[in-house]
């Protein structure tokens, strides 16, 4: 895969996609034509900050400030930006 | 309406979602309809020979759920988790309220997918549902040749549905388009995709037919060859490894030419809810073929209740059910046993195995099926095409020579 996340990349939600909070599920989902995917918390908690705004490396830091606790997210954080963009849940802006 | 939401994609793109959730099967108890249907109307203006609609569909033209009620359901459905949803039929657009539906189920936060023929769709209509919030439109073709699409339609609509696609994609939305594959134009197969590609579609289900109602009684008439089946998937391989287009395509195999049954629905009330035109609570689109079952309705009952709790959706759910070869079969969590509808129709017990099974002692329906179809005397019985005439004459029990074989049929 070709999906160099750079810290300095930004990403938007895919056109045709839709992220939102599913109350039934206790989970955030990803809508998209003829299909959806259920996020783990983390991955949710990723998807959320990503506005087309934000930057990869904001996205880390906001993160970090939100779960002081967890150590070494930011692998996770980049490892979940690389999946989403091979899905293409994610378009870089 | 096409033959999309039978389609594997679907399900298994469902099948997904609940893995990625826990990684393991959803239980009984734990199902979600996350998939609703809705089969708002059975008027067609077209005649399609395939279309998988309850032959006797006539009966449930004049007893439509009014819009308070769709939308009442819609509510309901939300509650219990559904997110995706179709709007399917016969043709939706045949009815004024599709606007009213589709802004609701925007508010109420569905995913939602017009599913539909194009006929019936105008600059007025879309930029309505732009404006309420519909998220897809899922445009059926036909064929790249006006003959083909006309034939196999009963009508002349090659032009409109070219007409329509461009205005879907004038409009912004994503291109989705699904082709009922048959033997009148498996031939078609490149031309097809090259087509969709130069519409700028960003999907396309290549569904070849599978036999339920209107589609059941013309099988003779539709069914390609297993080597028309190999070639238009090699094509369409090809196609996806050489043309370097985005377009994602989807071919569900049929399973007449598979050893293993699909999962069908992805299992009986697991993810799929099939409200009907008349307001029938259903698992899948063709359950009411079944014998002695009593479906739900919501003019009567509470949608949670026909979900949970109602005899019908928990008479083929997980494998409580089953028999032999199905009970003691090590991949009984794979596939299911099959499909309940079509095992009935071939066989005259639904809870046996999928006769498409190879282990099923009815897998001699199937083969001799495959061998009809190719025996010129049968193929050339004419198609008995989808329209209220027809439809008439199936309930007046008019067509037995024609549908004898089966044992229930709508």
């Amino acid at each position: 895969m070709e999906n160099q996340i750079q810290h300095t990349d930004i990403y938007a939600l895919a056109p045709h996609h839709r992220f939102q909070w599913e109350e039934a599920q206790q989970s955030y989902v990803i809508l998209f034509p003829e299909g959806m995917v259920k996020l783990h918390g983390g991955a949710g908690e990723v998807i959320k900050r990503v506005d087309g705004k934000a930057t990869v490396g904001d996205v880390v830091t906001a993160l970090k400030a939100a779960f002081p606790d967890a150590e070494g997210i930011e692998n996770d954080i980049i490892g979940m930006f690389e999946m989403a963009v091979g899905k293409a849940w994610l378009r870089k802006v | 309406m096409t033959q999309n939401s039978l389609g594997e994609s679907v399900v298994q793109k469902a099948v997904q979602a609940q893995q990625v959730n826990n990684g393991v099967a959803a239980t009984a108890t734990q199902t979600q309809p996350l998939w609703l249907l809705a089969e708002i109307t059975y008027r067609c203006p077209l005649h399609c020979a395939f279309c998988y609609n309850p032959t006797d569909y006539d009966k449930h033209t004049q007893n439509e759920l009014t819009t308070e009620q769709w939308i009442q359901t819609l509510r309901d459905a939300r509650k219990l988790g559904a997110i995706q949803l179709g709007i399917s039929g016969g043709e939706p657009l045949l009815r004024d309220d599709i606007e009213e539906i589709v802004a609701e189920a925007h508010k109420l936060g569905y995913y939602s997918n017009l599913i539909t023929s194009g006929v019936g769709l105008t600059e007025k209509r879309i930029q309505a549902f732009k404006e309420g919030g519909l998220d897809h439109i899922q445009l059926s073709m036909h064929d790249i040749t006006e003959e083909i699409n006309n034939f196999i339609t009963n009508t002349k609509t090659f032009e409109l549905k070219k007409k329509v696609a461009a205005m879907i994609k004038g409009h912004g939305y994503p291109m989705v388009l699904n082709v009922v594959i048959h033997r009148y134009n498996i031939g078609h197969m490149k031309e097809i995709l090259e087509m969709a590609d130069a519409l700028g579609a960003e999907y396309i289900e290549l569904a070849n037919t599978q036999y339920y109602g209107w589609s059941l009684i013309n099988r003779s008439q539709l069914m390609p060859t297993k080597e028309q089946v190999d070639e238009a998937e090699a094509i369409t391989n090809e196609f996806r490894a050489k043309s370097g287009s985005k377009m994602k395509i989807f071919f569900v195999v049929p399973d007449y030419f598979a050893d293993r049954p699909k999962k069908c629905m992805n299992g009986w009330g697991e993810v799929f809810m099939i409200v009907t035109a008349n307001g029938d609570v259903l698992p899948c689109h063709s359950a009411r073929v079944l014998p002695n079952m009593k479906f739900p309705n919501v003019r009567d009952d509470d949608l949670g209740w026909s979900w949970k709790d109602s005899p019908a959706f928990n008479q083929y759910r997980g494998d409580s059910w089953m028999k032999e070869p199905c009970r003691s079969c090590e991949e009984k969590e794979k596939d299911l046993g099959g499909c309940r509808c079509q095992t009935f129709l071939l066989t005259g017990d639904a809870e046996a195995a999928d006769p498409v099974c190879s282990k099923s002692p009815h897998r001699h329906l199937i083969d001799q099926a495959i061998e009809d179809a190719k025996n010129p005397q049968i193929q050339a019985q004419p198609i008995v095409f989808r329209n209220d005439k027809n439809s008439k004459r199936v309930i007046a029990g008019e067509l037995q020579e024609r549908v004898a074989e089966f044992h229930a049929l709508p």
